[in-house]
């Protein structure tokens, strides 16, 4: 039986692409870096087949806070899939904050291979950024007064 | 042998879909004979209490349209549940909330205050706003819970079949029920009265490969009218919605508005149909395609203008301390259980 | 908790990883948790579950208990995976229903508190996932039985010579005008003083004569296409303007043009003619005309003197750009590096004072084909002391913080190459460690340390000509603090060596593009694992070797330039490679040919059936990126091994925690 957690620790689903940011992740684990507990990933080939959804499912689902990271523009293994990415996450920011998901709580970022420290501290910047702002919790939000 | 029952209701709706019925034209005089119509509030006087005299699960078809917005219709899809042995969520309302399911870019607090309050032609300096219950010099008087979220007949009772559409167009509706008197349903569950495939399987236009520089609204430019639309920019939803309609807004120059919902395997409509959007930009730069984002005034309006309420989210959030519970408090929901207008006689 | 199919038996197995894992993470209460999970048969947790018992227990749990999935909580699926889906294979269970779960480099190695609670969540999800995914078979394909070596230093040089002599055929392309590369610029080599020319040359000759290597210098890759087994490689030959099979290299032309320009082979310190060979052992020994500083290309034709005299009439100054596309089954990338440019530092003099050298200029320096004939000389003077700066550009925050590796040890040899030069001569060496780490290294250092060369452990403040006593006039006077005696020392010098960092190559960033490759934190080329996969890299086919890995000597050069090889001859004699199965495929019932898919494809693995109106995916082009699948509105596209059913499950309980049960609102 998982206990919902009581401390508001904010839950945020990564979605990282397994050449670049996965292996970031990897490597700051490799590193041992310490960081935050709160992200929680999911492995995909290329951000590229991150689909909306997936992140209105994750809100949906209780996430406090999504994350997509990826190769750097350029340097995609499978050339141009976070070009993609780009176009998909600015039509969907726009959709999050007409929903009343601000943009706190929904990032793009980069990550290379080699950037295990800049995953570390995205990772603990974002986590403290959406535990200032609360949790989001659409449950309640979908209850009547 | 009796007939087999027939129901229709109409809970938050237009009265399209009363009228698609309708618009069965002479097969109409075939659904009258073949069934025997038990409830129909919209064409004839038909009362709550008849349905609740029914045997349970006595309806054989019941045809609900329409979304529901307040506890009177919350009230009859339970009723309407028990009653009948098939419930259909007929039409786009009450398969996936359709118009009325825009309200919930709102709540009741936000629509009340608005209706009832700042509206330049309204005159209401006592803030008089309605109310569950109202005592008058006669007895009591009351009123639906209005709710602050829209939902779809789905999400309040278990349902048997969908037939999408806004309304569901003739040729679809004449199948529907010519299945139902043949005895020839999918399994429970289904969406039927529509094909399998999207609107662009419908859709006579020309397709090539979609690359588009910027986004036109349909008067900002004059198509082709033997091309796409959406590789001329304007923005057709024909490629996440569900076909069976024959595409009958295409063949007048207009963009497909998504009104029979998902295909099959979609999800969340508008997610796929934002996801296509920027999928065709023709750009790699990001400036470019905030632009072009930008040029879009309500991205929400366009993936969800049918389905709000069936989305993911469902609704756009609620800020609560702006639309606080206590404010109007009459019109909280009752203790336990709701607080609803019948006709109960006395 | 999402509805699987009810009657999947999924086998959970939780990895200690001795006390990775299980040092922060509760494994037993873990175990527990996942037993309670719907569809799951077994769970257990064991030490090192990709050892021999490890692994034995998954398979027998598949066989006796019938799983239908398993779930592996351990380490990375980056490490492991292919070892489990291997385990499955052996056990009758098709390989694609194992589904890892990564608990330690991304849950127990870096989170203190929340480890386990985290390790749960992970675990829900790779249940969730693993209910839904399904057996893929995977497609082989026949490899071209070729190899391309970019780059024609001693690393591409060995490579080549490798495979062909496994009797394949090799491409190696070269940029400059000579293979060869850094190598052939030394003198003598650690630590055996080996003449670096005499080991070199005769490797050239051979690649030149080598009846499976084709040889094309000043040439460029610019196009790779295709995948593993199967790569098209288009290459840019830029023109000579002299005929490579006409030319006999008998040097009359080069003799009689009257137009100099620096030389690059010398570091700028000696010159060359507009039309030259880089060297005199050059490989191919054909020159080229440089068209920035040939008058006859620059004036339109005035000059010509290498048409008048070359006998053969090898010049051609019609020839033009060459575009060549060759098809091999393996590349090996062996670009090397480049030399940290010291005049960033300014306080180190390199801009300002003639006398103040680079350790690759002070090898030209030395070597007899070099600019001053092998005789030290600056200002037209023997230096009769010479400072060495370590470290420059390398273990520094501010340039680079890795160590260049080959610098202590060159800085040694320099040292006993100008006592042996210039009698007499004191030699001072500005180290912070002395790094003598391989076979016959430190055993030379007691040899440098003993013949008269001053260590002081330091690094130089600065390199000034501000001379403040008398034996400091006309002098360079490097300016130290001696750390192990404590003092600041001034020591006046006649020449200064700056040891620079091996850099990545300036254009280390197109190359990784062009072979779809990543780049390490420190700009070299990434390579596949740190300690197991050397010189594989991430894209299949592949393969990184020498300096352009990261900074290293000829040795291992040569020893990573041969495990390339290995590699590349591994893969052409299985003869097949097999594709990766997790594909897109269209969903032919669901497509209604709006055909937006289609232009989004890098790979143009998308065509359009216009018969039957339905898009249609190339399975041997599809890398499985999962671009279409996102895109398609009407999901009618299925990205096998990550459908939308199995990501949506997975972020659904990925998140068991963050709310309580839900029931419908």
């Amino acid at each position: 039986m998982v206990v919902p957690s009581d401390n508001h620790e904010p839950r945020i689903v990564g979605f990282l692409c397994n050449w670049c940011a996965y292996q970031g992740a990897d490597l700051a684990g490799t590193s041992r870096m310490a960081y935050t507990p709160n992200v929680r990933i999911v492995r995909v080939m290329c951000t590229g087949r991150i689909d909306p959804t997936f992140v209105l499912k994750a809100f949906s689902s209780g996430a406090d806070g999504v994350i997509i990271a990826g190769c750097h523009p350029g340097d995609c293994h499978y050339s141009e899939g976070n070009y993609k990415t780009t176009r998909r996450i600015a039509f969907l920011r726009k959709l999050l904050a007409q929903m009343g998901i601000d943009g706190e709580r929904f990032r793009l970022e980069w990550v290379s291979a080699g950037e295990g420290a800049k995953w570390a501290q995205i990772a603990d910047e974002m986590s403290a950024a959406i535990k200032e702002k609360g949790p989001l919790a659409w449950r309640e939000n979908l209850k009547e007064a | 042998m009796s007939k087999p029952k027939l129901a229709l209701y109409w809970a938050a709706s237009c009265g399209g879909c009363e009228i698609a019925v309708v618009r069965l034209y002479a097969k109409i005089l075939d659904v009258a004979d073949f069934f025997d119509i038990v409830f129909w509030p919209c064409i004839m006087d038909f009362k709550y209490k008849d349905v609740e005299a029914l045997p349970d699960k006595s309806i054989d078809l019941c045809l609900f349209n329409g979304a529901i917005r307040n506890s009177e219709q919350e009230h009859m899809a339970h009723l309407l549940r028990e009653k009948s042995k098939v419930l259909v969520a007929y039409g786009t309302c009450a398969y996936m909330g359709g118009i009325p399911g825009l309200a919930n870019v709102a709540n009741r607090e936000a629509i009340f205050e608005r209706v009832y309050h700042e509206t330049p032609s309204t005159v209401n300096a006592d803030s008089v706003r309605p109310q569950v219950r109202y005592q008058v010099p006669e007895g009591e008087l009351t009123l639906p819970v209005f709710y602050d979220t829209v939902r779809t007949l789905a999400q309040v009772v278990p349902v048997e079949y969908f037939v999408p559409g806004c309304p569901p167009v003739k040729e679809q509706t004449e199948a529907v029920l010519q299945a139902v008197m043949e005895g020839r349903l999918p399994p429970p569950g289904s969406v039927v009265g529509a094909s399998d495939k999207t609107v662009c399987d419908d859709c006579i236009r020309i397709k090539e490969e979609k690359r588009v520089s910027s986004f036109y609204r349909p008067y900002e430019i004059i198509p082709d009218p033997s091309r796409c639309l959406l590789e001329q920019g304007i923005i057709c939803a024909g490629p996440a919605t569900r076909g069976g309609c024959g595409a009958p807004c295409l063949s007048v120059n207009m963009p497909c508005r998504g009104c029979y919902g998902p295909p099959p395997n979609v999800v969340d409509q508008g997610g796929k149909l934002l996801s296509a959007l920027a999928s065709i930009i023709d750009s790699q730069d990001p400036d470019e395609i905030e632009r072009v984002a930008d040029a879009i005034p309500d991205l929400l309006g366009i993936c969800y203008l049918f389905g709000l309420p069936a989305s993911l989210l469902r609704r756009v959030r609620q800020d609560r301390k702006a639309f606080p519970a206590g404010v109007t408090g009459e019109l909280a929901r009752e203790q336990g259980d709701v607080a609803v207008m019948t006709q109960r006689a006395p | 908790m999402p509805e699987g199919k009810s009657d999947v038996k999924i086998g959970v197995y939780i990895c200690h990883c001795g006390s990775n894992i299980a040092g922060t993470v509760d494994v037993e209460e873990v175990t527990g948790f996942a037993q309670e999970q719907g569809s799951v048969a077994v769970a257990r947790n064991y030490k090192f579950m990709c050892s021999e018992p490890g692994q034995a227990l998954i398979k027998q749990d598949i066989e006796e208990l019938g799983l239908d999935g398993v779930v592996v909580a351990a380490c990375s699926p980056r490490m492991h995976e292919p070892t489990f889906r291997r385990v499955c294979e052996a056990a009758g269970l098709n390989p694609y229903r194992l589904d890892m779960c990564n608990i330690r480099e991304q849950c127990s190695w870096v989170h203190k508190n929340g480890a386990t609670e985290k390790a749960k969540a992970l675990i829900s999800a790779a249940i969730s996932r693993a209910r839904y995914l399904e057996p893929l078979e995977r497609r082989e394909v026949p490899v071209v039985p070729a190899a391309l070596v970019v780059g024609g230093g001693i690393a591409g040089i060995q490579a080549a010579l490798k495979v062909a002599d496994a009797g394949r055929k090799v491409y190696l392309v070269e940029r400059e005008p000579s293979i060869g590369g850094h190598m052939i610029q030394l003198d003598k080599t650690f630590p055996t003083l080996d003449c670096s020319a005499c080991i070199l040359t005769p490797k050239m000759a051979a690649v030149k004569a080598h009846p499976n290597i084709e040889l094309m210098t000043y040439s460029e890759v610019v196009d790779v296409q295709g995948y593993v087994g199967n790569f098209k490689v288009t290459i840019r030959r830029k023109p000579r303007y002299v005929d490579e099979s006409l030319c006999t290299g008998c040097g009359i032309c080069w003799e009689k043009c009257p137009w100099k320009a620096e030389s690059e082979f010398d570091c700028g310190l000696g010159q060359r003619k507009a039309i030259y060979t880089p060297f005199p052992q050059a490989v191919p020994n054909v020159p080229v005309i440089d068209p920035e500083h040939c008058v006859y290309i620059l004036r339109d034709g005035k000059c010509g003197a290498c048409l008048k005299f070359c006998e053969r009439e090898a010049i051609d100054f019609n020839q033009t750009e060459k575009m060549v596309e060759v098809e091999v089954g393996a590349i090996i990338v062996a670009t090397g590096y480049d030399v940290f440019d010291p005049s960033a530092i300014t306080r180190l003099g390199y801009e300002r004072f003639p006398n103040v050298i680079t350790s690759l200029e002070f090898e030209r320096l030395c070597n007899a084909t070099g600019p001053t004939g092998g005789h030290i000389v600056v200002n037209g003077q023997e230096p009769k002391s010479v400072g060495i700066i370590h470290c420059v550009g390398s273990r520094d925050r501010k340039y680079h913080e890795y160590c260049s590796r080959v610098c202590c040890m060159y800085a040694l040899k320099f040292a006993h190459l100008i006592r042996e030069k210039i009698e007499g001569a004191n030699v001072y060496q500005f180290y912070i460690d002395m790094r003598c780490f391989g076979k016959g290294f430190e055993e030379f250092y007691q040899r440098a340390g003993t013949e008269g060369v001053t260590f002081i452990r330091g690094r130089p403040a600065q390199v000034t000509d501000l001379a403040i006593s008398e034996e400091e006039q006309g002098k360079l006077v490097v300016v130290c603090e001696n750390t192990l005696v404590g003092a600041v020392m001034r020591v006046p010098v006649d020449m200064v060596i700056l040891c620079p960092a091996m850099e990545p190559r300036a254009d280390a960033r197109d190359v990784a593009r062009l072979f779809n490759l990543s780049q390490s934190a420190d700009g070299f080329l990434l390579e596949r694992h740190a300690k197991l996969e050397p010189v594989a890299t991430a894209s299949d086919g592949v393969f990184i070797v020498g300096c352009v890995q990261g900074p290293k000597d000829i040795p291992d050069t040569v020893a990573q330039a041969l495990a390339g090889a290995a590699e590349a001859l591994a893969l052409i004699d299985k003869g097949s490679v097999e594709l990766e199965a997790a594909t897109a495929v269209v969903d032919e019932a669901a497509c209604s040919g709006c055909k937006i898919c289609i232009p989004l494809c890098p790979y143009s693995a998308i065509t359009f059936n216009e018969a039957e109106k339905r898009a249609l995916i190339n399975e041997a082009l599809c890398k499985g990126c999962g671009v279409c699948v996102a895109a398609c509105p009407a999901a009618a596209i299925v990205a096998r091994h990550f459908t939308d059913q199995q990501i949506l499950a997975e972020v659904e309980a990925l998140l068991v925690d963050a709310r309580p049960a839900p029931a419908e609102v």
